[in-house]
């Protein structure tokens, strides 16, 4: 191919430009709509831009693992809690209230802090990517169960707490 | 060079596919319907074409050509995504499937097995984004209960797809179809199979666990307000999501696009495609035989069944099959 006096954007660039702005469209609709129904499909959009961004980092795994806790299980039951609650439903209610200004300062200096940290830190550049899908999965699969196998049992006895509670809270006491 | 690997080919190789399967839908219906008029001791189509052959062309031309009617009251942007979403995962599941060896469907990832279990997490948007904004209590009440049942039956389905994966020790579908199977793994496998299939049905709002559309109570559920091309998408997304899912349980349990005993494989690898096709027909046949001969149970049984009998058996099923690949394998 001969060379081309500017650099064409490669396709990584491009797709990421389009995943990006989906994700930041999406965000902007969560925050943004009147209708509490569109925020909870911005979310979906949003959750998918960040696994698409994981994807194009080539952290399948990660990506996908996305899709499926954020978007098909949690997504789907914030969805669902909407339509259970019929006031909620189709008024429209107002994404602003009485605080909304400083939320927004405080929000947008949170913002700043994050990307004057993101740019100063000498991130670790891999010069080659990781070999094998495959081994990224045992890998992760093996870290669980050697060195990281406390955090892994709190956060499973966490989780088990959570779920005893959300039973003990929806229990119909007679 | 960039260009050419990651986006021309990749496309040609979905719309090969997307044509492919909407034929297969257009086909599906017709033998849907000659098998139920067979069930039910009729002729079925017969009119357009020899056996009828042509009346799914007819049907798709009178879709396309119907009147496009958005009722007032509806949600404009979400009422005219829903289809789509609906169609979506159906088809984008297919990236993973291996059709055939050398040429897995469109990419042939590590984690195929997620990204099956990821997309039929997000199935149930076309659904819900339809009853919701159609602004209409039948709609609701489809979509609700198309929620409700997704995530009840996703969960034992999960959790055989586990199983499965703990038996293959392999989160590559190629991979999976193309490593060689103890007999005992085999047997193993079928047994689990019919709970397997009965979460499939659930999945696919197939009858008999159609309560999202069933006439007799919700109109036509979370479908009630569409009409022409959009109600044909919904009625596509239906009869794709039958064929991918009878791709996923052949190459699951049925050794995909191989021939039993490794027969011919080797000699003749484009057979495969074909082989697949085979096998997904037949798996069809049970869709639409079950559909025949089983009425629709309420949907508090419905809700009991998955929650008091599959769930525990899967969870029970996964440990032994934990223990099996331990002490076996």
């Amino acid at each position: 191919m001969p060379e081309l006096p500017f650099p064409l954007p490669t396709v990584q660039q491009v797709i990421f430009s389009m995943v990006a702005a989906l994700t930041v469209f999406g965000a902007l609709v969560v925050v943004l709509a009147p209708n509490l129904f569109h925020s909870a499909l911005g979310l979906v959009a949003a959750f998918f831009g960040v696994a698409s961004v994981y994807i194009i980092a080539e952290a399948e795994f990660i990506g996908v693992s996305q899709v499926l806790i954020y978007v098909g299980a949690i997504s789907t039951l914030i969805t669902f809690a909407i339509m259970l609650t019929r006031g909620m439903m189709f008024g429209a209610t107002s994404p602003r209230n009485r605080q909304w200004g400083t939320a927004a300062i405080i929000t947008s200096l949170t913002f700043l802090v994050l990307v004057a940290i993101v740019s100063s830190v000498p991130w670790p550049a891999v010069g080659e990517p990781i070999s094998q899908g495959h081994e990224i999965i045992a890998g992760l699969g093996r870290a669980f169960v050697n060195e990281y196998v406390i955090p892994f049992l709190l956060l499973a006895m966490l989780l088990l707490v959570a779920l005893a509670g959300a039973i003990v809270l929806a229990r119909d006491y007679k | 060079m960039d260009w050419f690997e990651l986006i021309v080919i990749p496309t040609i190789r979905s719309l090969v596919l997307i044509v492919v399967l909407l034929t297969g839908f257009a086909y599906l219906t017709w033998y849907e319907r000659k098998l139920l008029a067979r069930f039910h001791v009729r002729y079925g189509p017969n009119r357009a074409g020899p056996f009828g052959l042509l009346q799914p062309v007819a049907d798709a031309v009178k879709a396309v050509f119907k009147e496009e009617v958005i009722p007032n009251h509806v949600d404009k942007a979400v009422y005219l995504l829903a289809p789509a979403l609906a169609l979506i995962p159906a088809l984008i599941i297919w990236a993973v499937i291996p059709i055939g060896k050398g040429f897995p469907a469109v990419a042939d990832v590590p984690i195929g097995f997620l990204w099956i279990l990821a997309v039929a997490g997000i199935e149930s948007y076309g659904v819900i984004l339809a009853g919701w904004s159609s602004n209409n209590n039948y709609s609701l009440l489809g979509a609700l209960r198309s929620s409700a049942q997704m995530i009840s039956y996703e969960l034992p389905l999960g959790l055989f797809l586990i199983s499965i994966l703990l038996l293959a020790g392999d989160f590559s579908l190629v991979n999976l179809v193309e490593a060689p199977r103890a007999w005992w793994e085999w047997i193993w496998l079928w047994i689990m199979f019919p709970l397997f299939f009965i979460c499939i049905l659930a999945e696919t709002n197939r009858s008999p666990f159609d309560l999202p559309e069933t006439e007799n109570e919700l109109v036509a559920g979370f479908q009630t307000e569409y009409g022409g091309i959009k109600f044909a998408l919904f009625f596509m997304a239906e009869y794709i999501n039958m064929i991918t899912t009878s791709a996923i349980m052949a190459t699951l349990f049925f050794g995909g696009y191989r021939l039993p005993f490794g027969i011919g494989g080797e000699i003749m690898p484009w057979l495969g495609p074909f082989i697949l096709a085979g096998k997904v027909v037949v798996l069809l046949f049970l869709f639409i035989w079950v559909r025949a001969s089983l009425g629709r149970p309420r949907y508090d049984q419905l809700m009991r069944f998955s929650w008091k009998t599959l769930l525990p058996i899967s969870l029970g099923y996964m440990i032994i099959t934990a223990l099996l690949v331990v002490f076996f394998k």
